[in-house]
C-alpha cells in the first residue's frame, strides 16, 4: 500500500470515529436537556443557553479532527503532491 | 480561469494564503510567512465592527429607542448578562473585551457567506493575477488568525492571574493546586498544560469550525453542480442547505469563544 493510500485510510478513520463520539454525546446531552425541559418547563430558557454552549464544546474535538484530516485530503504535507 | 483543471487542482488553488513568499509554507511552524490576506480582512472587518457601534452610541437616545439601537442594545444586554454571572469582579475591562471579541469573530466568520469564486472572478476582472495569486477571505479560518485572538486571551488570563492573586500567590497557586505543596513537578506540568491545552483548543475549534465549512462549500459547489444532471442548479439548492446550517454555526462559535473567554477570565479571578 503506498503513502496516499494511508493517508486515505487515516483520513477516513479521523473522521468516522470523531462523529461517532459528537454524535453520541450531543444525543446524551440533548436527551438530559428533554428530560430536564419536561420536568422543570420554566429552565428551559436557561439551560438552553448552556446546552448550545456545551454542544460547541463537544463539537471542538471532532471539527478539530475534521479540520486536520481535510488539510490532509488536499494539502498533505505527508505525500509530494 | 484554467481549462482543464482538477477537482482537487481547483481545492488546492482555493487553499492558499496571500502569503509575502511564493512558495506555500512547508513547516508547520514557520514565522518568516505571513499571510496579507488574514491580515487585511482582519482589520477590515475590526474597522466595521468598530464602525457600526461608534455610529449607534453617537445616535443613542435615552428616549424611545430606534430598531437599530434596539438591535445593538440586545447584543450589549446578552454580553452583560453573561459576563456578570461569570466573572466577579471589576467587569469595567472585561465586559467590553468579551463584547469586542463576540462581534469581532462573528463579523469574521461571516465573511465566510460570500462565494469563493467571487473574489477570484473578481481578480480576474481585474487582471490582478500577478499580485493576488491566491487569497482566502476569512481570517478565523486561518490558524493564524485564531491563534493570534487566543494568544491574546491568553494574555489576559495571565495578567489577571497576575493582579488578583499577586505573584507570589499565583506561583504558590501554580506550584499547589491540585494535590498540595509537596506534589510541586506534578502541579505544575498539570498548570502549565492547563494553560496550553485552555489556548490551543480555543484557537483550533473556532479554526476547525470555520476551515472545515469552508472546504465543505468547495465541495457541495464541485459535488453539487457535477454529481446529476441538474448542474448548478444542484450546487444551489445544496449549498443554501449548508450555508444556512453555516449561519448558525457562524453565531455559535462567536457566542462560544465569548464565553470562553470570560469563564478563563473568570476563572483567573477565583482560585482553584
Amino acid at each position: 500500500m503506498t503513502d496516499l493510500a494511508f493517508v486515505a485510510l487515516a483520513c477516513g478513520f479521523i473522521i468516522g470515529m470523531g462523529a461517532v463520539g459528537a454524535s453520541i454525546g450531543i444525543g446524551l446531552m440533548g436527551g438530559k436537556y428533554l428530560e430536564a425541559s419536561a420536568r422543570q418547563p420554566e429552565l428551559m430558557n436557561a439551560l438552553q443557553t448552556k446546552m448550545f454552549v456545551l454542544a460547541g464544546l463537544i463539537d471542538a474535538a471532532f471539527l478539530i479532527g475534521a479540520g486536520i484530516a481535510l488539510l490532509f485530503a488536499f494539502a498533505n504535507p505527508f505525500v509530494a503532491g | 480561469m484554467a481549462a482543464a483543471e482538477t477537482a482537487s487542482e481547483y481545492i488546492r488553488h482555493h487553499l492558499g494564503h496571500l502569503t509575502n513568499q511564493a512558495s506555500g509554507q512547508k513547516k508547520i511552524v514557520d514565522f518568516s510567512y505571513f499571510n496579507y490576506d488574514t491580515f487585511f480582512w482582519s482589520v477590515a472587518m475590526g474597522v466595521v465592527g468598530l464602525t457600526i457601534f461608534t455610529i449607534a452610541a453617537r445616535r443613542a437616545t435615552s428616549g424611545v429607542p430606534g430598531r437599530f439601537q434596539g438591535f445593538v442594545e440586545m447584543i450589549i444586554e446578552m454580553i452583560e448578562d453573561q459576563s456578570k454571572s461569570i466573572v466577579h469582579g471589576n467587569r469595567a475591562f472585561i465586559a467590553p473585551v468579551a463584547l469586542t471579541v463576540f462581534l469581532w469573530v462573528a463579523l469574521m466568520n461571516c465573511l465566510d457567506f460570500l462565494p469563493v469564486d467571487m473574489f477570484s472572478g473578481l481578480i480576474h476582472l481585474f487582471g490582478m493575477e500577478s499580485i493576488l495569486p491566491h487569497h482566502r477571505v476569512v481570517p478565523t479560518a486561518d490558524l493564524n488568525g485564531t491563534l493570534g485572538m487566543s494568544l491574546g486571551v491568553l494574555a489576559l488570563m495571565l495578567y489577571y492571574n497576575l493582579k488578583i492573586k499577586g505573584l507570589g500567590g499565583f506561583l504558590k497557586e501554580i506550584l499547589s493546586a491540585p494535590f498540595g505543596p509537596w506534589m510541586f513537578p506534578f502541579n505544575l506540568a498539570l498548570n502549565l498544560i492547563e494553560f496550553v491545552a485552555k489556548t490551543v483548543s480555543l484557537a483550533m475549534r473556532l479554526f476547525g469550525n470555520m476551515y472545515a465549512g469552508e472546504l465543505i462549500f468547495l465541495l457541495i459547489a464541485l459535488l453539487g453542480t457535477t454529481a446529476t444532471t441538474l448542474g448548478f442548479v444542484g450546487n444551489v439548492l445544496a449549498g443554501s442547505i449548508w450555508a444556512i446550517f453555516h449561519i448558525l454555526i457562524v453565531f455559535l462559535q462567536a457566542f462560544i469563544f465569548m464565553m470562553l473567554t470570560l469563564v478563563y477570565i473568570g476563572q483567573a479571578h477565583e482560585g482553584h
